[in-house]
């Protein structure tokens, strides 16, 4: 069978809070030096669902990533944890969009690639945390879609995926071809191996420009944007927190419950 | 070119009643609605659900929309997008808006494109612009880190809002609106992903969402048997138990306790924070909590900018002795 995972390069969200820096003049947001691209983590979670399913029957991952100048050892990072092949749409015509113009890119990508069983991607992506472009490509391409799987077994042409909701999870079944988007409820996503490193190494991922795929131009990235980011900003926190002391913890432990049961909070 | 006019709200229903977010929604849709000079409407799409009408209205909407239909009764994409693209090409709302629940995470983005607009997802303010009208979305992004402000280029805008950013408003039950039907057959042969069975995995006693008091457990918890101690703290004060995502990941706790970014949304009196450092995505979990304590053996913990009081030290001997003395305290 054929699986496509989408992933993307983004900005380590494990960075501390103080490495976001927001450029109010270019409303961009700037990271500290030395914070590393990763793949977005949900989109690992993808990976991973993937190659259980490969771990199981026959099957080739084809790993699809789209921005500009994207940093090779981010981006073969699927390679390495066992997925076959890479595809790449980097070009500065792809940059700068907004979940409607990256939604058509990958699935026009995704038509080239031609065939399909089952296309994955992450719930939402760490950066804009939009949740939008998994559902988007399903509906470009007109496939069934099923969100935030925690798990998706694929048996005589179905997959059977669970899914996270509030309080439990649903059980859904859906024909084949279908997208779904992963969680985290799946589980521990695998390690590269050396094995998968020095495999990664030799493979060389296909690149594409816009003309490849046969986009119209003002349709992606940047130009191809429906929506407008008017502003970014860090909303400010004003909290003045009390610290509450003791001689020893224990002290201060119940010098804690003293003041809250002051406090009327308890 | 069709014109479209007003705001709409889909509702969602909560035990039988209206859903706290869908009142919620309709007390800030009303203002956007007497904002944009336009009127405001709700739907609800399933199986017997035409009873919410009355307290739709009394929250502020002027027309209910009702589909119901049996292949309605749950949630599947595929049968409420239909239900959606027939009421929306009736209503023709300039603005549609929808709770980040788990319905409107998994109906809305494919609601959006499928009308061939977009929709922003998680907002936590909507204002309508007054020069351009447009409706102004500011979600949180970057895991929190940042808040952007969003318009969209077409119409009809789509948004998710996050339970408990908007005001609940007073119901005012005199208040009159119009109640209608909207029949539709639906195929089922439509309906490719398929909903086969629903596993509940919800934890016992109050719900983490409700709670006046939630005690919190992360990855200084180090483990499941950890959270006992939590456990008997929030029994004491009629709380109850989440976690965040390491706790969760590391499986020390079901997935249905997380709070954060992708988990649940708290607003409860107290939130004790134990051995949490207060990511981003924690933090966009619980900010709605009236007050924080935290307990953290890092004195550089990010929980502490949202703090109202906190001790820095080690939860093993500070919590002990703070349940110690809480009892001798609610026994006096």
């Amino acid at each position: 069978m054929n699986i496509i995972v989408c992933v993307k390069q983004v900005v380590d969200p494990e960075a501390p809070p103080s490495a976001f820096k927001i450029d109010p003049t270019t409303n961009r947001m700037v990271p500290s030096p030395g914070v590393m691209s990763v793949l977005s983590p949900f989109d690992e979670y993808a990976v991973e669902a993937a190659l259980r399913i490969k771990d199981k029957q026959p099957a080739k991952i084809t790993a699809l990533s789209l921005g500009a100048n994207l940093q090779r050892e981010v981006v073969k990072k699927p390679l390495s944890m066992g997925a076959d092949a890479l595809v790449l749409l980097d070009d500065e015509a792809f940059a700068g969009g907004d979940s409607w113009s990256t939604a058509y890119a990958l699935a026009m990508a995704i038509k080239k690639i031609g065939s399909y069983d089952l296309i994955l991607c992450g719930r939402q992506a760490s950066d804009w945390d939009a949740g939008l472009v998994g559902s988007g490509i399903a509906e470009i391409l007109g496939l069934p879609c099923v969100t935030v799987a925690k798990k998706i077994e694929v048996a005589d042409g179905k997959a059977r995926v669970e899914r996270v909701v509030s309080d439990g999870y649903e059980v859904v079944e859906t024909p084949l071809p279908a997208l779904v988007t992963v969680s985290n409820e799946l589980g521990q996503a695998r390690y590269p191996t050396i094995k998968g490193i020095m495999t990664a190494k030799k493979i060389e991922p296909v690149v594409w420009k816009p003309a490849d795929i046969g986009v119209d131009p003002a349709q992606i990235g940047a130009a191809g944007r429906k929506t407008n980011l008017l502003k970014l900003f860090q909303p400010v926190r004003e909290s003045k927190c009390e610290v509450i002391g003791g001689q020893t913890p224990e002290e201060a432990g119940a010098n804690l419950a003293v003041k809250l049961r002051e406090a009327k909070l308890l | 070119m069709a014109e479209y006019k007003g705001v709409l709200v889909f509702g969602e229903a909560g035990n039988g009643k209206l859903a706290a977010i869908t009142a919620e929604l309709l007390g800030g849709a009303r203002k956007l609605a007497n904002d944009l000079g336009a009127p405001l409407s709700a739907v609800f799409v399933g199986s017997e659900v035409k009873g919410l009408a009355p307290e739709a209205i009394a929250f502020g909407a002027d027309k209910v929309y009702v589909v119901d239909n049996p292949i309605l009764k749950d949630y599947q994409t595929d049968a409420y997008l239909l239900a959606m693209e027939k009421v929306v090409g009736q209503v023709l709302p300039q603005v549609v808006l929808m709770g980040q629940t788990a319905i409107g995470r998994d109906l809305a983005p494919r609601f959006a494109f499928r009308l061939k607009t977009t929709a922003t997802m998680d907002c936590v303010d909507l204002v309508i612009d007054p020069a351009s009208k447009r409706l102004l979305q500011t979600k949180p992004v970057y895991g929190g880190n940042a808040h952007g402000v969003f318009t969209s280029a077409t119409d009809p805008q789509v948004a998710t809002v996050r339970a408990k950013t908007m005001t609940l408003p007073p119901p005012d039950p005199s208040r009159k609106g119009e109640t209608i039907d909207v029949k539709m057959d639906i195929d089922p042969s439509t309906v490719k992903a398929r909903l086969i069975q629903k596993v509940a995995q919800a934890v016992e006693g109050v719900r983490l969402e409700d709670a006046r008091v939630v005690v919190g457990g992360g990855r200084g918890i180090g483990g499941a048997d950890g959270f006992k101690p939590l456990e008997e703290v929030a029994k004491l004060l009629k709380g109850a138990v989440g976690a965040s995502r390491p706790a969760c990941d590391n499986g020390w706790v079901p997935d249905v306790r997380l709070i954060g970014l992708t988990g649940k949304i708290i607003g409860p009196e107290l939130y004790l924070a134990v051995g949490i450092s207060g990511s981003s995505q924690h933090m966009a979990g619980c900010s709605t909590a009236k007050n924080i304590v935290a307990i953290n053996k890092d004195p550089e913990a990010n929980i502490y900018k949202q703090a109202r009081y906190c001790v820095i030290g080690d939860w093993r001997k500070v919590l002990p002795a703070f349940t110690a003395k809480l009892k001798e305290l609610l026994a006096s």
